[in-house]
């Protein structure tokens, strides 16, 4: 009885592995689609303003305009462009030309040589809130550093009261690549996941395979192992291609155990995995199988697993609206591993989520999968 | 293997030695949309071991129901199955471990090879490895797959599968072997080797086998059968019992100065006559119980022929249908009512379709290879020929469904490579599965494809009207189409092609699945529009629909086998052993004869 | 030819709402993605938790920790006694940052020395830490304005004067609930029209409407309407949604707004079918309905600026019809734009419209095989 389980197991694990080596786009979806998306998106993805196009308007120059203005053309964050007056740069900017610009009326040097508030404009274009939060905060940190080097220079006492000293733990940088990376894993391994197994059993009831399984001796344990193990092995192998993608191509330093990576990619996968196969198991047919996997999977990843959006910015029910996405757990594992190390108080809660998850959804199969057909 | 089953069933208790397969009272419902629909009416059988049973019906009778239920598949709503005593209810794997179960589609993996599919069962069904080479070795032989044990399964023809999906279930040999529609949608030949292995089976090593099928004729073959309509079984017993009760009351009818449509819409309307069918240039005719055939004078036509010929399985299955029929009052059965008229007769003579050298390639297999054949207005004519023969591909070329390589195509004045919108206008197709769209009701349907023929104002509401009381399908009009009976869908698909009254009607197996009172309803609407002009180009599986075609070709890898009557090309093949070879005769005997002449050519190469 | 292409119409109308699970599938989830979406996407900082590090102890400092927990950007969570508890508190994620306040601060503070400050944040989300920087500044320049006022001394030179146009409040909402418009028309239209000619293929009713008379070009007309009509029937829903309950307000006017939603329907429309008419099974079309949507979202400008990318990047956004969508619906609703400022957003989509169109239908024979 024993040995027939194994011989059992044996033979459908072959049967499903042959078939994803005959089937280019099981490969495909697990490697090709993961290394794809992540190559387009780890270059594509940034919230980091780079380069911004921000105006200039200088009414009056003066050596005290040009040393201050001077901050802009040497950082790497902005590409300033001159105006001749304040209509032209709002001309601009309604156009989307620039993002922003940065206004010094004619009594600018008179007032910053008589201690004056000089009232400099700056305008940003408001339709990305984020993006003109950044701006005005990298103008307003340039000017406190313009004047506390002006009154160093000028020896005076120090106009500012308080000297913010900022502090950015493990990711000094500021590179939103490096924490955007290892979400991105998560948001794509999810999708693989559940695109890999929510196809394979509504396949075999669709091409009526399924019947001529179930008259055998075969329990429905069986043909639920025998779906996870060989999906769960390609997933690991797509998710072995995007860490090392990102450590090698991005330069994402992963501070954290390898193990514990390799632990907690696992649980997930198997959580990715059960969501597929349950999908399967109730929507009988690929077509419902398919559009419910892309409603559940890739859009919760995207906007409620914390990988772009501070969940705990969130009102409260939509915050526990997050815990039902398995995205939400890995995420946080992902950027804790990669950039903060293995931080057992943030990894342990969400490595305990994630096992109850993949308990959940493999039960959930399990049960939704009867021997029967009706 | 044998002895050691026969060991074991010594071995245990008394009541193993049962009947394979008793059913009490089975009772199954479904329900499809907001209908429920009995599957199984109280159906109660019990079987002989060692014998091929036929579990014989049209599509919708209950057959896969049954055989599902059967291998513990779907629960019944009330009565009980006992499988070699074993009740399925209580103990499915029990049951699953003494039958094999083969589902409509053969259960094959498509994308793994003939051995890799037998090793997956061979496991599955818990087959020791060191027992696997012999066994496999007589599979394989039996089933003539030997030399392609490498091959994908998806790239195997459709015979090919057929007999691999049986392997596969006969890897542990089952005591119980069930087999759904194995025959369906397969050629002639491929379904006579099928029948010769089942034979062997049940004659060399005393399997029980239940095999369902929608073709009467293959009732003749079963040791017994079980008749079921409608969830309901209408008969049981041996195929002999069953045409002994028709004995002395078919015939053939041959009259000289009528058509043979003219003959049988007579004949058929005759009272006293169960059944007419044409068959080549004859018609065959079945009449009611203690009724003289002397009444065919009463038709006026009494210098006719009439020769008594052996009664045939779907005799008795028409005779049963109208007997009920009649006990519950229902209108008279369809044949009876004068064929419908389409439109006035107004046949001019002259040719309908021209087919010249028609080729098509995909890539570098050939799939239509030179062929060219004529059909003339008012002509039923039919397109035969094995699984793959390029007979589809034909088919949709005139539909105007894929371009040709090369060749010319002319459906009336216009070519349909040059004019295909315009001549469009003038067909009207009809697709193997009833293509309907399944979420519209019957009218909207009818509303949809009038308009799609460009029907507009008083006319389109006119052919509506026309469509509806002419195919009976006002009580059903706002019934969504998905939940139809099948036999409704063909009716309503055959309205649906004849909304713009189309010159030249294009119908893909039109009759698969029904059941055979629809067959002939069917039939009887085609002869009318043929009679008044309408040119009928057909493809069919069953052999006795062949007969009713004017003229016929039957095609073998992408050529043309044979053209002709249904008479010339039988009386082409008549020999020794086949002194009065039936149309079955004469299409397997060509499809044999065409391989034997590639495998020679192949040999000489 | 008008009667055909209505009856097409009509015919895909029935088979879309007769069956309750696509009627379901067209209400249902984008409803709740935007209500559910329209909440949790959102850049701003609301309660972040933090932790106060005072080594100062003096009136001043509690002062300063005062406007910190009185904003309703920061909740403070803990105060610590060491510096080693700021290691744990932040690996842990309980604080996102930590303000230190150094021994010297009310000293110095007093003598008109820079009083320093530290402010520590956790860098893992690093937009999130930028912005944690940006409030945090913002709290510590109003205290330093009051301390001078208060305390007789000139105000600080550093007066920046930041006017963000067209949302003034820097809201993110206004920024990402349009974005949901767009996102959110476009998963329907191509749910509904990308998978419609590859599921009349498989039904074999594809085969029955090539056979009637009607043309590629009414088939296209017939095919595509529907998805256009219900697309902008889901982007009304939204847009009302968008304005009465999230309060986002419309001041560029509907005729933009429906402009660039028409030609977006349109040509995502024709990318639908296009993708659909390719396919040879539903299968195969949902596929790539995926494919093509996942990055059509993500390198829209949805989530991230379009110019942050990489030029080779930004240059794969312009067949994206999304991007122009994105830029035309925000500035709709948040501007006052003129039709010739949004030409530049009209004239692509509605290029991409016309040869994605053209090609679906130049696929419908030619995949007939």
């Amino acid at each position: 009885m024993k040995a027939g389980i194994w011989m059992r197991l044996r033979g459908l694990i072959r049967k499903e592995s042959l078939q994803i080596l005959r089937d280019p786009s099981s490969i495909a979806i697990a490697f090709l689609l993961p290394a794809m998306l992540l190559l387009l998106f780890g270059y594509g993805v940034s919230l980091d303003a780079k380069h911004v196009a921000l105006g200039i308007v200088v009414e009056q120059p003066s050596a005290a305009a040009a040393s201050f203005t001077a901050q802009f053309s040497n950082s790497p964050y902005f590409a300033p462009q001159s105006f001749p007056n304040a209509a032209a740069a709002q001309t601009a900017l309604s156009h989307e030309t620039i993002d922003g610009f940065v206004w010094l009326r004619s009594d600018f040097a008179r007032r910053v040589a008589a201690g004056q508030d000089p009232d400099i404009g700056v305008y940003v274009d408001g339709i990305n809130a984020n993006n003109a939060r950044l701006i005005e905060n990298y103008v307003q940190q340039s000017w406190a550093d313009w004047i506390t080097s002006q009154a160093d220079l000028a020896g005076a006492s120090n106009p500012v009261p308080i000297n913010v000293e900022p502090r950015i733990w493990f990711n000094p940088a500021v590179s939103s690549r490096d924490y955007l990376v290892p979400g991105l894993i998560a948001v794509i391994m999810t999708l693989t996941g559940a695109l890999l197994t929510a196809l394979v059993i509504a396949r075999e009831w669709e091409r009526g395979t399924m019947e001529a399984l179930m008259v055998t001796r075969v329990s429905m344990h069986e043909i639920l192992i025998s779906k996870v193990v060989p999906y769960f092995l390609l997933g690991m192998g797509g998710m072995a291609v995007s860490v090392t993608i990102a450590v090698f191509l991005f330069g994402v330093p992963l501070l954290g155990s390898l193990l514990v990576l390799t632990l907690a990619a696992s649980l997930f996968m198997l959580a990715s995995l059960g969501m597929g196969l349950l999908i399967s198991t109730i929507a009988k047919n690929q077509f419902v199988a398919g559009q419910i996997a892309i409603i559940t999977t890739f859009l919760p990843a995207f906007i409620l697993s914390g990988f772009i959006f501070d969940i705990g910015s969130m009102p409260a029910p939509i915050q526990v609206i997050t815990h039902i996405v398995a995205a939400r757990y890995f995420v946080s594992i992902l950027q804790s591993l990669f950039l903060a190390g293995t931080v057992w108080p943030v990894i342990l809660p969400n490595l305990l989520a994630l096992l109850l998850m993949a308990v959940f959804f493999l039960g959930a199969a399990r049960l939704a999968a009867r021997k029967r057909l009706d | 293997m044998r002895r050691a089953a026969r060991l074991c069933v010594a071995a245990m208790p008394p009541e193993t030695d049962a009947a394979p397969l008793v059913l009490e009272q089975l009772t199954r419902r479904f329900k499809i949309g907001k209908r429920v629909v009995v599957a199984l009416d109280a159906v109660s059988a019990t079987t002989a071991p060692g014998l091929v049973i036929g579990l014989i019906g049209p599509d919708g009778a209950g057959k896969t129901t049954l055989m599902r239920l059967i291998a513990g598949l779907l629960r019944a709503d009330s009565g009980n199955i006992r499988v070699f005593g074993t009740d399925v209810a209580a103990d499915p794997l029990k049951v699953q471990g003494m039958i094999a179960y083969m589902p409509q589609r053969f259960g094959l993996y498509e994308d793994l090879s003939v051995q890799e599919n037998l090793d997956l069962y061979a496991d599955l069904q818990g087959v020791a490895p060191e027992a696997r080479a012999a066994r496999y070795a007589e599979l394989l032989h039996m089933t003539g797959l030997a030399a392609f044990t490498t091959r994908l399964a998806g790239k195997l023809s459709g015979g090919m599968k057929q007999k691999l999906g049986l392997a596969c279930t006969l890897i542990q040999p089952p005591r119980l072997l069930l087999l759904d529609e194995p025959t369906v949608g397969v050629d002639p030949v491929s379904r006579r080797e099928l029948w010769a292995i089942v034979d062997h089976l049940v004659r060399g090593q005393g399997m029980s086998v239940l095999l369902s099928t929608a073709y009467l004729d293959e009732a003749e073959r079963c040791d017994e059968v079980l008749l079921l309509h409608e969830g309901k079984l209408i008969g049981a017993g041996k195929p002999s019992q069953f045409t002994q009760a028709m004995a002395g009351r078919s015939f053939q009818v041959r009259a000289a100065n009528i058509s043979k449509r003219a003959l049988q819409g007579a004949l058929s309307r005759l009272p006293g006559v169960t059944d007419a069918i044409i068959q080549g240039e004859a018609v065959r005719m079945v009449l009611d119980a203690g009724i003289n055939p002397g009444i065919v004078g009463e038709s006026g036509q009494a210098d006719a022929v009439i020769t008594p010929v052996p009664p045939r399985f779907e005799d008795r299955f028409i005779d049963l249908l109208k007997a009920k029929a009649a006990a519950m009052a229902i209108e008279p059965a369809p044949s009876a009512k004068p064929p419908a008229a389409a439109r006035a007769p107004a046949a001019q003579p002259g040719t309908e379709i021209e087919v010249s050298h028609l080729l098509k390639r995909f890539g570098d297999f050939c799939a239509v290879d030179d062929i060219s054949f004529t059909v003339a207005r008012g002509e039923i004519f039919g397109l035969l020929g094995a699984n793959g023969a390029g007979k589809s591909t034909t088919f949709r070329m005139l539909c105007g469904l894929l371009p040709a390589t090369s060749g010319s195509l002319q459906v009336g004045s216009f070519n349909l490579r040059t004019a295909a919108a315009t001549a469009r206008g003038r067909l009207g197709y009809m697709a193997q599965k009833f293509s309907l769209y399944g979420d519209l009701s019957v009218l909207q349907n009818l509303r949809f494809f009038s308009a799609a023929y460009g029907l507009t104002g008083a006319k389109r509401n006119a052919r509506i009207d026309w469509a509806l009381r002419e195919f009976e399908l006002a009580p059903m009009r706002d019934a969504t189409s998905r939940d139809l009976p099948l036999g409704f869908k063909q009716r309503m698909a055959l309205a649906c092609a004849l909304m713009h009254e189309p010159d030249v009607l294009f119908l893909d197996e039109p009759t698969s699945g029904v059941d055979p009172l629809a067959r002939r309803e069917f039939w009887q609407r085609i002869n009318a529009l043929a009679d008044s002009g309408v040119t009928v180009l057909v493809t069919t599986h069953f052999m006795d629909e062949a007969e009713y075609c004017d003229r016929l070709v039957i095609m073998g890898q992408g050529k043309v086998l044979a053209e002709g009557t249904s008479e010339s090309l039988k009386s082409a093949c008549r020999d020794a052993t086949h002194p009065d070879p039936s149309m079955e005769d004469a299409f397997v005997a060509l499809i044999e004869a065409d391989s034997a002449r590639s495998a020679a050519q192949v040999r000489a190469a | 030819m008008l009667h055909r292409i209505l009856a097409l119409i009509i015919k895909e109308f029935l088979a879309i709402l007769r069956d309750a699970k696509s009627r379901m599938v067209l209400i249902g989830p984008p409803l709740i993605q935007l209500v559910v979406f329209g909440y949790a996407a959102s850049f701003d900082l609301n309660h972040v938790p933090f932790a106060v590090y005072d080594q100062d102890r003096s009136v001043a400092a509690q002062d300063l920790v005062a406007h910190f927990t009185g904003s309703p950007a920061f909740t403070e969570v803990a105060s610590l006694k060491s510096d080693h508890e700021i290691k744990s508190l932040i690996n842990s994620r309980q604080v996102e940052m930590v303000l230190v306040i150094d021994p010297r601060f009310s000293r110095d503070l007093l003598t008109g020395k820079a009083a320093p400050v530290q402010v520590i944040v956790d860098g893992r989300n690093s937009n999130t830490a930028l912005l944690i920087l940006g409030y945090a500044n913002a709290v510590i320049t109003a205290y330093s304005q009051r301390w001078a006022a208060t305390h007789g001394l000139p105000s600080p030179p550093a007066q920046l004067d930041p006017r963000a146009l067209f949302n003034p409040n820097l809201d993110s909402h206004w920024f990402i609930i349009p974005g949901i418009v767009a996102l959110l028309t476009q998963v329907v239209t191509l749910l509904v029209v990308g998978l419609s000619v590859a599921r009349e293929r498989e039904a074999g009713t594809f085969d029955q409407i090539l056979v009637t008379p009607m043309r590629p070009l009414d088939i296209l007309l017939g095919k595509s309407i529907p998805g256009l009509i219900i697309g902008l029937a889901e982007g009304s829903v939204i847009i009302l949604a968008t304005v009465f309950w999230f309060k986002v307000p419309l001041h560029g006017g509907l005729a933009p707004l429906y402009l660039g939603l028409l030609l977006f329907v349109f040509s995502v429309t024709g990318i639908g079918l296009m993708i659909s008419s390719l396919a040879a099974t539903q299968q195969q079309a949902l596929l790539g309905a995926f494919l093509f949507m996942v990055p059509s979202i993500i390198l829209s400008g949805f989530a991230t600026p379009i110019s942050n990318m990489p030029v080779i990047v930004q240059d794969l956004t312009w067949i994206n019809p999304m991007r122009y969508a994105l830029v035309i619906i925000r500035r709709s609703f948040l501007e006052h734009p003129s039709f010739t400022s949004l030409l530049p957003q009209y004239l692509p989509m509605a290029a991409l419209a016309l040869v994605s169109l053209a090609a679906a239908g130049w696929l419908f024979r030619k995949r007939a095989v």
